[in-house]
This record gives C-alpha cells, sequence and structure tokens, in this order.
C-alpha cells in the first residue's frame, strides 16, 4: 500500500467513476434548481402552487441533494478502491449494473413526483416499493467494496472503517425507516415518527461515515502520512461516530412523547458529536507542509472550508440538542439551518474537494488551468451560505417568537417575509457559486488530457 | 483485534436498544382507536397520498411552508371547523386537493387521534 507510485497508473473502472461523478454533478445541479424554486415558493405564494406545488419541490430537492451526497461518494470510491489496492476492482460489470440501476431508479422517482405519486414518508416521499430499488442498486456496490477491498480490521486504516459502517448502516438503516409498513408501527403515531426520525437519524450518519472516510482519504493522500489515519487517536473519534450515528437521533424526538431515557441519551452523545472530524482536519491542517498545500490548493481550501463548517454547525447542534432549547427551536427553520448548514457547508465541501483531488489526478494541467474559477466559486458559495444560514436561523427565531405571542400562521408568516426574501436570494448566490464549482469540473474532464 | 470488540459491543447495544424503543414506553399511547376505526386509518393512508408532510409537521417532523398540525384540533384558534375550510378550498399556499366530503372526515378523524396522543405538547403549553 504505497499509494504514491501510481499517481499515473489508470484502471478500467477509471471511466464508469468518471460517469458516476459526471451523474452525481447532475443530480446537484437539478436539485439546486428544485430548491430554488421551493425558495420561491416562500416568497411569492401562489408561485407554481398547483402544478410543481412544494409538495413536489421539496421532496425532489431533499431526494436530488442527498443523492448528489451518496453518489459522488460512491463515484470516489470507484476510482480510489482499485488504488488503495493496486488492481483493478473486483466486478466490472457490477459497476456499470449500479450506474444503470441507479439512473432508472432516479429517473422513475423524478416521473413518481411529477405525476403526484408519494409515499408521504420525511425525506423518501416516493412510493414504498421503490426503496426496494433503491438497496438493489446498492448491493453490487457493497459487492465490489467488500470483495476489491478484502478488508484486514486489524490493520485497516480508519477510513475503510468508516466506509464499511456507512455501507452497512446504509442496508440497516434504509430497510430500518420501511418498517412502517407493519401494523406495530403504523398503528401508532408515536412509534410512526420515531421510525422516521431514528432511521433518519442514522441515515444520516451512514452518509457522514462515507463523506468522512473519503475525506480522510484524500488527506492521507494529500499529506502522504501513512500513520495519520491508523492512529489510536484516530480510531477513538471514529467510534465516537460510530456511537453517535446509533444513539444520537433521540435529539429529534425530545417532544415526541416516548420513553424519556431515550432523550437523555441522545442528549449526552450529542455533546460529542462533529467534534471529532473538525479536530481530525484541524491536525492534519496543523501537519502540513507548505509544499504540499500549493499543489493540492483546491482540495485543502474546500477541506478547511468544511472545517469552519464543522465548528459553526457543532455550535448549532449542541445549542439545539439542549432539550430546554430544543423545545422552542424543534419545528422550526432553525433546524433546517442544521440540515442545509451540514449538508451543504460540510458534506458538500468535503466531497467537492475528493472530486477536485481526483480530477487533479486525471488531468493536472487543465485543473491548475481553472484554479482560479474554481476559488472564484469556492469563496462565493461560502460567503453566501453563510448569509444563507444566517436567514434561516433567523426565520426561525421570528417562528419561536410567533408562537411566544400565540400568533396565527399567516401573521407569522408575513412577519418572515424579509428572512425569507434573504433565505432565497441568497440561495440563487450559493447556487452561482456551486454552477461555477460543477462546471470547472465538467470542463477539466472534457479538457484533453496533454500527452507527457 | 480490539476494534472488533468493540464494535461487535456497539452493534449489539444497538440492536437492543432498537427492540426497546420500539416497543417500551410507547404502549401508552397505542391507541386503540387506530384498531377500531377504518376512518382513522384511511386518513392516514390519505396524509400520505398526498404527501402532507412535504408542507406541514406532526411532531416536528416534515416541511416547514405550512403549519405544525400536531396540535391543530384542540387549538383554541384552530379545530375542526378551520381545518375543514383549508381541507375544501386550500389556502394562498396550500393547494386545493379537491376532496370529497368523506375525505375530509377522515383526514380530520386521523388528526383529532394525533392530536389526543399528543400529551408532552399539551403539558408544555398549561406551563
Ligand atoms: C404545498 C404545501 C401544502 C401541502 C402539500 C398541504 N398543505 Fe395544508 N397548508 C399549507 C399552508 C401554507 C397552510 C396555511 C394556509 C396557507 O397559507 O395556504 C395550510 C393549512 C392547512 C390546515 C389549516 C390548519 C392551520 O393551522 O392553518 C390544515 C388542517 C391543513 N393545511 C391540512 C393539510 C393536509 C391534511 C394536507 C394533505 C392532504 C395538506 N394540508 C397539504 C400548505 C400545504
Ligand atoms: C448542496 C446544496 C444543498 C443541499 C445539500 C441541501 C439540502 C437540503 C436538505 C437536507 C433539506 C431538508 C431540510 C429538513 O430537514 O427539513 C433541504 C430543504 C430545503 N432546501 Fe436545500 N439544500 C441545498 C441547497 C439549497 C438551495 C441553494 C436552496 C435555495 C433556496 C435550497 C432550498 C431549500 C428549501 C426551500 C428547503 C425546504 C425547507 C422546508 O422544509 O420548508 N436548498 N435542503
Amino acid at each position: 500500500m504505497n499509494p504514491e507510485k501510481l499517481n499515473t497508473e489508470s484502471y478500467p473502472s477509471d471511466k464508469i467513476a468518471r460517469k458516476f461523478l459526471v451523474l452525481a454533478i447532475s443530480y446537484l445541479l437539478l436539485g439546486l434548481l428544485l430548491g430554488i424554486i421551493g425558495g420561491f415558493q416562500y416568497i411569492l405564494p401562489p408561485f407554481l402552487k398547483d402544478n410543481v406545488s412544494f409538495q413536489k419541490t421539496r421532496p425532489l430537492h431533499v431526494y436530488l441533494v442527498l443523492t448528489w451526497i451518496f453518489t459522488a461518494a460512491q463515484a470516489g470510491l470507484y476510482y480510489y478502491l482499485p488504488r488503495i489496492v493496486n488492481r483493478p476492482v473486483y466486478w466490472l460489470r457490477g459497476v456499470w449494473l449500479h450506474f444503470f440501476l441507479q439512473l432508472s431508479v432516479s429517473l422513475v422517482i423524478i416521473i413518481c413526483f411529477f405525476l403526484g405519486y408519494f409515499g408521504g414518508r420525511e425525506y423518501l416521499e416516493f412510493p414504498p416499493l421503490i426503496g426496494a430499488f433503491i438497496l438493489l442498486g446498492w448491493v453490487p456496490f457493497a459487492i465490489n467494496f467488500f470483495f476489491t477491498l478484502k478488508p484486514n480490521y486489524k490493520t485497516a486504516p480508519v477510513y475503510i472503517w468508516s466506509w464499511s459502517t456507512g455501507i452497512l448502516f446504509f442496508f440497516i438503516t434504509l430497510s430500518e425507516s420501511y418498517l412502517w409498513l407493519i401494523g406495530h408501527f403504523n398503528n401508532n403515531v408515536v412509534r410512526d415518527v420515531t421510525v422516521q426520525w431514528k432511521a433518519l437519524g442514522s441515515m444520516v450518519g451512514s452518509w457522514n461515515m462515507l463523506v468522512y472516510g473519503t475525506a480522510m482519504y484524500v488527506m492521507e493522500k494529500i499529506s502522504g502520512d501513512v500513520k495519520l489515519f491508523r492512529s489510536p487517536l484516530a480510531f477513538f473519534f471514529y467510534f465516537l461516530g460510530l456511537t453517535n450515528l446509533m444513539f444520537n437521533w433521540g435529539h429529534h424526538t425530545y417532544i415526541v412523547p416516548a420513553a424519556p431515557w431515550v432523550k437523555t441519551v441522545a442528549y449526552i452523545i450529542s455533546m460529542t458529536e462533529l467534534l471529532i472530524l473538525g479536530h481530525i482536519i484541524w491536525n492534519w491542517r496543523k501537519s502540513l507542509a507548505a509544499a504540499k498545500r500549493n499543489y493540492h490548493s483546491i482540495p485543502y481550501r474546500l477541506l478547511s472550508f468544511g472545517d469552519v463548517w464543522i465548528f459553526l454547525n457543532l455550535i448549532l447542534a449542541i445549542a439545539i440538542s439542549v432539550p430546554a432549547w430544543n423545545f422552542y427551536t424543534h419545528g422550526t427553520h432553525i433546524t433546517v439551518a442544521h440540515a442545509m448548514g451540514a449538508t451543504i457547508g460540510i458534506n458538500t465541501m468535503l466531497l467537492f474537494a475528493s472530486v477536485f483531488y481526483m480530477i487533479q489526478k486525471e488531468n493536472p494541467d487543465a485543473t491548475e488551468n481553472r484554479k482560479r474559477m474554481v476559488g472564484t466559486g469556492i469563496i462565493i458559495t461560502n460567503i453566501a451560505l453563510l448569509v444563507f444560514w444566517i436567514s434561516l436561523l433567523g426565520s426561525g427565531v421570528a417562528k419561536i417568537i410567533s408562537k411566544q405571542n400565540n400568533e396565527p400562521f399567516y401573521t407569522l408568516m408575513q412577519k418572515s417575509q424579509s428572512w425569507f426574501k434573504l433565505f432565497t436570494y441568497s440561495g440563487v448566490i450559493v447556487f452561482i457559486g456551486l454552477f461555477i464549482l460543477i462546471a470547472s469540473v465538467l470542463l477539466i474532464i472534457r479538457a484533453r488530457r496533454r500527452p507527457t | 483485534m480490539p476494534r472488533i470488540i468493540i464494535f461487535l459491543s456497539l452493534f449489539i447495544t444497538y440492536a437492543i436498544y432498537s427492540v426497546v424503543v420500539y416497543s417500551k414506553g410507547t404502549m401508552s399511547i397505542s391507541s386503540s382507536a387506530f384498531h377500531e376505526s377504518e376512518k382513522i386509518r384511511n386518513g392516514k393512508e390519505l396524509f400520505q397520498q398526498y404527501n402532507c408532510i412535504s408542507c406541514h409537521q406532526l411532531y416536528g417532523l416534515g416541511g416547514y411552508l405550512g403549519p405544525e398540525l400536531t396540535t391543530a384540533y384542540s387549538d383554541p384558534q384552530r379545530g375542526e371547523l378551520y381545518m375543514k375550510a383549508f381541507l375544501q378550498a386550500g389556502g394562498p399556499r396550500m393547494p386545493n386537493f379537491h376532496f370529497t366530503k368523506e375525505e375530509i372526515d377522515d383526514i380530520i378523524s386521523y388528526l383529532k387521534y394525533v392530536d389526543t396522543t399528543a400529551v408532552t405538547y399539551k403539558t408544555r403549553q398549561i406551563q
């Protein structure tokens, strides 16, 4: 396992890894457009109310952007796996099978949403049968992951543990979210809500494991320090993350009248959240020599911005996990600030770091040529995201005040208009920033490679 | 080796925890009403079919364009007639789904049932 030598090597799966990359970026682009339509529906009430109502835009947005996260992580894995073990992926056709299953399932989901066929479950709002096909698509992916790597967990670095955990828990949590099909859950609204919070809360943990694993792999490659992610400290943080994945979902359910001790467990565990990766990136940055920082400046900057968002979201997450405060913040846009702050600020930044690391390896010259464009995209996205995030917090606070004053819903909506406007307009700028990154990726991929 | 043991112990704890969470502490609200009433079940089905959760929240779960519905039924400012009005005609942001009278009754029965389970909300409101 001395991957630095392999820089110029190529593998049969690279082509399909690039296809996954383009697919992932298309999800992001479409998802962002639907997010913006959703934003305008906040500030222009009748906007597309009957045909593409919020009932469709929100599920489409959430499905597409979450699928961007999973697919970008998978694209990275298909590219990195052969380079870790120094041999091609185990089942090349499986990768293609995964690609076509994934593509057809998303097309079916998008069509269902437009036609108004819903399953009506939070985040997984498509008809339930489709869930089975999503899982099916993950089977060749899991086979390729485990059979290509054949991980030896006694000596494996922590990112291999993270990836394995992410895959295992995706299967567990997606299946768990369908427990509502059983009467025991469906006939009791408290259990029904608990299933959704618990399964989805852990599913978030599962994609975080995939994304963090990818970020750690990229950090190792950039620094060349193979000890970094084999240290006891790295494993301590991994297990802390795993504990969070398993038990912290309860912080979403403080208000649900389930057993009270669930809340205590969740609260204590939430306190440790995110500290994990923040600490790791911090240490890694400190240890990195200037020359490496410079050569890998795009992934480096993205990882650094990811770190800033980790700290911002950590503060917010800890604050809203305090049960006395959660009573007020629960069910307001502060939760959306937490969700989008983490999925854009952390996951999307880390994934773009991996994307640019990948394409820089493929085509260093073209990447170098686009450095300024990418830098502009990164800055625009992050500044706009800060405004976006603050506007969501502001809408949340407006709702809390309005609830305290017992105001009816339309008064609340009227009073929040300026926050919603700020939210939507800054969202458009987030889109512009991310669009610059998307366009740069596509330009770099399409640029011809200079013969070496 | 210890890593594998730590992983397995956590995993087993997680499995046990999941079983306990899904069975203990929720019995009291395991409303027999649900079993007895066809209307509540239909209401829930409609609630999912029309994806009400994308705009409304139950126990804070869902989208935020529309109001939280957990205690809408017993809310002195809202209540049954108020809710029915929106289900019949939609609102400035809520679409009109052209429900039949029976469908509206079923949805109201479901939301009434949800309201009876919302003990934590109500004790908080009294405080
Ligand atoms: C596109 C988003 C959207 C969807 C989908 C939607 N609603 Fe609404 N609903 C709203 C909004 C927004 C309001 C507040 C009035 C307004 O601005 O239109 C509302 C108001 C209500 C009210 C009145 C209670 C109150 O507190 O104001 C009830 C009851 C209600 N909706 C039930 C439902 C049910 C049941 C469904 C599913 C069949 C549903 N809604 C689907 C957006 C939606
Ligand atoms: C990479 C970029 C993005 C990601 C990963 C992302 C992710 C998410 C997630 C996870 C949710 C669900 C939140 C919840 O729990 O309720 C959400 C909701 C939403 N997002 Fe985004 N988002 C992104 C960009 C945007 C942009 C640019 C806009 C434009 C304004 C936007 C608008 C919305 C809206 C309107 C909602 C629904 C909020 C509600 O429930 O009322 N998103 N997003």
